[in-house]
């Protein structure tokens, strides 16, 4: 008798003796809370990327060589561009689904990149970085930064008005990293910017096979160190516990749920790829290094740095008449350097600060640690201000709060608002705390009273455990 | 006769159905099946064909829609609905499945531990092995000597990428003593085309334009307003000043030019980078006035020729561009 499902599966087992692991894999246990799909949204967002990748790969040219526009969109008729530029316009307007394909691309890279830094901030006030989970925690913030430069370089690449400039803030933050500055930044563009047209090829090759590598690699190492120490769990019920995980088996109860959120993913990335417009690039135009234009902002997961590189005060690091250190290094390099070090060291800074050496399974709800918490707390809203800060030139014109004004409130504000936040969240923690202990007290006190009435009744008492 | 057939038929007919139903009772007991039985839902599965059909609408849709419209006149809006809702209904219809058709069981098992026994065996292995050599630590050396000599050699081609410790090209414009400014059309500029209270870019004659070294703003301001540093008297005949047009801080181009509505109350006229908002005092040499920039804007020295047209009387009065180590000690420009 043949069995669609079993014969299949015994030719893979009898050339791979592989059905044991399979089993065990398709019972491997999620435990159920919508935090936790997070990661898989960044994880989706990125298969969307791949494929809305290879498409746009099959018309871009990533060539610097000049050439004179003629094509459907009018508006730019007769201009001298890039070859990489006018391959993007023709991508959007003269290939089919091309621009839907381009949107969703960009659309998907914003997305990427947001979930990733959403479930980062649910990782650490849950916890869930502590040992034995220290590894998966630096890959996540390696592939974090990493999402960052593929993004920066994807929509370098493009060489229209915006990228240009974005391009041009990169060489001068690469410029000033003390000693190698100057001459990595001119080994990698080949020549004072813009650079020799190899650094086209080299930006591509990057953007289109040597970093998708980096992170597909990390990817899969996040999730096979995920999967050798199980699922972190929140204390839902007495039987999740440090030494027992409760979760939904892969298969079945899982595999339409995940497979519900890919479609789901790719919907909503597809759906703003057709309805939203994103980086209209054909209203910028081509770059030309002497050409520049006021209100130019970069993609959202870069904001922190400009606002980094305009909120830092005019000062660079001389002694005499020597430059040590020009003034784009702190914000364009150290700030992000440190925001790195810091959440990559936090799991042994935290070990070494609570003395707490143990494994855990479980969940810390964020009152549960409220130094960690509250540190937590400071320490994003203090990113979140410098992020704030990049787009005050669009707040001045929302607003009309002068940019001078704002650069001195937020001078002081970055530093006086996260300490604030610091002290009064850790306090809000602690109250929570205490209540949570005395709702447990009375808790205990009722069942008592009940077990008493019980044993007055005349019920004979329950033998413990 | 034929009754009796009958019989004997009805009978076995009986039999082999109770008997299909008690070995079926026994190999669907709960204690043997690995995936619980759940009761069945018509209604989810109604409802899940009902999504899947709508998603293949969509499907069709986003096909017909590709087909159907000429390449200028293809509705970007459309393409994204129809792809999407397909998406979207492929997604409803599998949560459907996931909340109402599939058993959802939720079970426990033991967190993996860890395993002292193999740890320690691997490091006795490990050094049990070199058991037959004398010298370890130098045999380690040698091997990691070889490792770093080959890892050397294999770098090595990646020199070819740059010119890896010669700065020297961030030293070098095409801004020499004679040189011709033109504008983006390759005319040259007369110094009586130059207005007050506006901007220009202006490149050096036959030379690239893309160059960090080459676009530079001119302005012209009242000769009376000028406080330019010492021995830069001359450089800007009739008050026509020229500078880089590379921001100092980052590199992008300074692309704004403030000037005053109403002089009386705000500031002076100034050349402002609407990258980080570096402003530039163009009376005083280049100055920085706010913003993040470390160094001021390099000047060029002008003179006007015999046509009355505007040329470089040498080079900037310093290194043009972002900053790096050492920039301010660079020799100074020929």
């Amino acid at each position: 008798m043949t069995d669609p499902v079993q014969d299949p599966v015994r030719f893979i087992d009898e050339r791979t003796a592989g059905a044991a692991l399979l089993r065990r894999g398709l019972r491997y246990l999620f435990p159920d809370h919508w935090s936790f799909l997070l990661g898989e949204v960044a994880l989706y967002s990125f298969i969307v990327l791949i494929g809305t990748g290879i498409y746009l790969a099959l018309f871009f040219d990533p060539s610097t060589a000049k050439t004179v526009y003629h094509g459907p969109y009018t508006p730019l008729d007769g201009q001298t561009m890039s070859a990489a530029f006018k391959s993007v316009v023709d991508i959007s307007f003269a290939y089919k689904a091309g621009l839907l394909i381009r949107q969703t691309h960009h659309w998907a890279a914003d997305v990427f990149v947001a979930s990733m830094v959403i479930h980062l901030t649910r990782v650490f006030f849950t916890g869930a970085f502590r040992k034995p989970r220290e590894l998966t925690w630096i890959i996540g913030l390696l592939m974090l930064f990493t999402a960052f430069l593929e993004g920066y370089l994807g929509y370098s690449l493009v060489d229209d008005l915006l990228s240009g400039m974005g391009l041009a803030i990169g060489y001068g933050v690469g410029l000033s990293i003390p000693v190698i500055g100057g001459p990595m930044t001119l080994s990698l563009f080949g020549a004072p910017f813009p650079g020799k047209p190899e650094l086209w090829s080299r930006m591509y090759i990057a953007h289109v096979l040597l970093i998708p590598i980096l992170l597909a690699v990390l990817i899969t190492i996040h999730l096979a160190l995920v999967m050798a120490r199980h699922h972190t769990q929140f204390r839902q019920s007495r039987r999740h516990t440090e030494r027992r995980i409760v979760g939904v088996p892969l298969f079945p109860g899982q595999t339409p749920r995940s497979l519900a959120l890919v479609f789901f993913v790719a919907a909503v990335l597809f759906l703003l790829g057709g309805l939203v417009q994103i980086n209209p690039i054909w209203q910028w135009g081509p770059f030309e290094p002497w050409l520049g234009t006021n209100g130019a902002q970069p993609d959202w997961y870069l904001g922190w740095l400009i606002g980094a590189l305009r909120l830092m005060p005019s000062f660079d690091l001389t002694i005499g008449h020597f430059t040590l250190v020009p003034n784009p290094f702190w914000g364009g390099a150290l700030f992000p350097l440190v925001v790195l070090g810091l959440l990559a060291a936090f799991p042994w800074i935290e070990r070494r600060l609570t003395g707490d050496r143990t494994t855990h399974n479980l969940l810390d709800r964020p009152r549960d640690a409220p130094n960690r918490t509250a540190f937590g707390v400071a320490f994003l809203t203090w990113v979140f201000l410098i992020f704030a800060f990049g787009a005050a030139d669009r707040i001045f014109v929302l607003l009309g709060l002068s940019y001078n004004t704002q650069l001195y409130i937020f001078r002081i504000g970055i530093w006086v608002v996260p300490l604030a936040l610091f002290f009064g969240v850790r306090r809000v923690c602690r109250e929570l705390q205490a209540s949570d202990r005395i709702e447990e007290v009375r808790e205990q006190a009722e069942h008592e009273a009940e077990e008493d009435r019980g044993a007055v009744a005349g019920a004979p008492a329950q033998p413990a455990g | 006769m034929r009754p009796w057939r009958w019989l004997v038929a009805l009978l076995t007919l009986l039999t082999g159905r109770l008997f299909r139903r008690r070995s079926s009772d026994g190999s669907g007991g709960d204690e043997q099946r690995i995936v619980p039985e759940g009761p069945p839902e018509r209604r989810a599965e109604n409802l899940v064909l009902v999504l899947l059909g709508i998603a293949v609408l969509f499907a069709i849709g986003f096909v017909v829609t590709y087909a159907e419209f000429g390449v200028s006149k293809l509705p970007n809006e459309l393409l994204g609905i129809t792809l999407g809702g397909c998406l979207l209904f492929i997604a409803l219809a599998l949560t459907v499945v996931g909340r109402g058709l599939v058993v959802t069981e939720e079970l426990d098992e033991d967190y993996p531990q860890e395993h002292p026994e193999e740890q320690r065996e691997i490091a006795e292995m490990v050094h049990e092995s070199g058991s037959r050599i004398t010298r370890k630590r130098l045999l380690i050396s040698a091997g990691a000597a070889t490792g770093g000599a080959l890892g050397l050699a294999a770098l090595t081609p990646a020199l070819s990428i740059g010119p890896v410790w010669d700065t020297g090209p961030l030293d070098r414009t095409p801004w020499r003593h004679g040189v011709r400014l033109v504008d983006e059309q390759g005319h040259p500029i007369s110094a009586g085309d130059v207005e007050e209270q506006t901007f220009y870019t202006a490149f050096p004659e036959g030379s690239n334009p893309e160059e960090i070294g080459s676009s530079l703003v001119l302005i012209r301001v009242d000769t009376t307003k000028l406080k330019l540093p010492e021995g830069r008297a001359s450089w800007a005949p009739e008050g026509i000043l020229a500078y880089s047009k590379i921001c100092t801080h980052a590199g992008c181009a300074v692309a704004l030019y403030r000037k005053p509505t109403f002089p009386v109350l705000e500031p002076q006229d100034a050349l402002v980078c609407p990258c980080h908002y570096s402003t530039f005092d163009p009376f005083t040499g280049g100055t920085v006035t706010y913003g993040p920039a470390g160094r001021p804007l390099p000047q060029l020295p002008l003179e006007i020729d015999a046509d009355g047209n505007l040329r470089a009387a040498g080079n900037f009065s310093q290194r043009v561009g972002p900053s790096w180590w050492n920039v301010r000690s660079r020799p100074t420009n020929d």
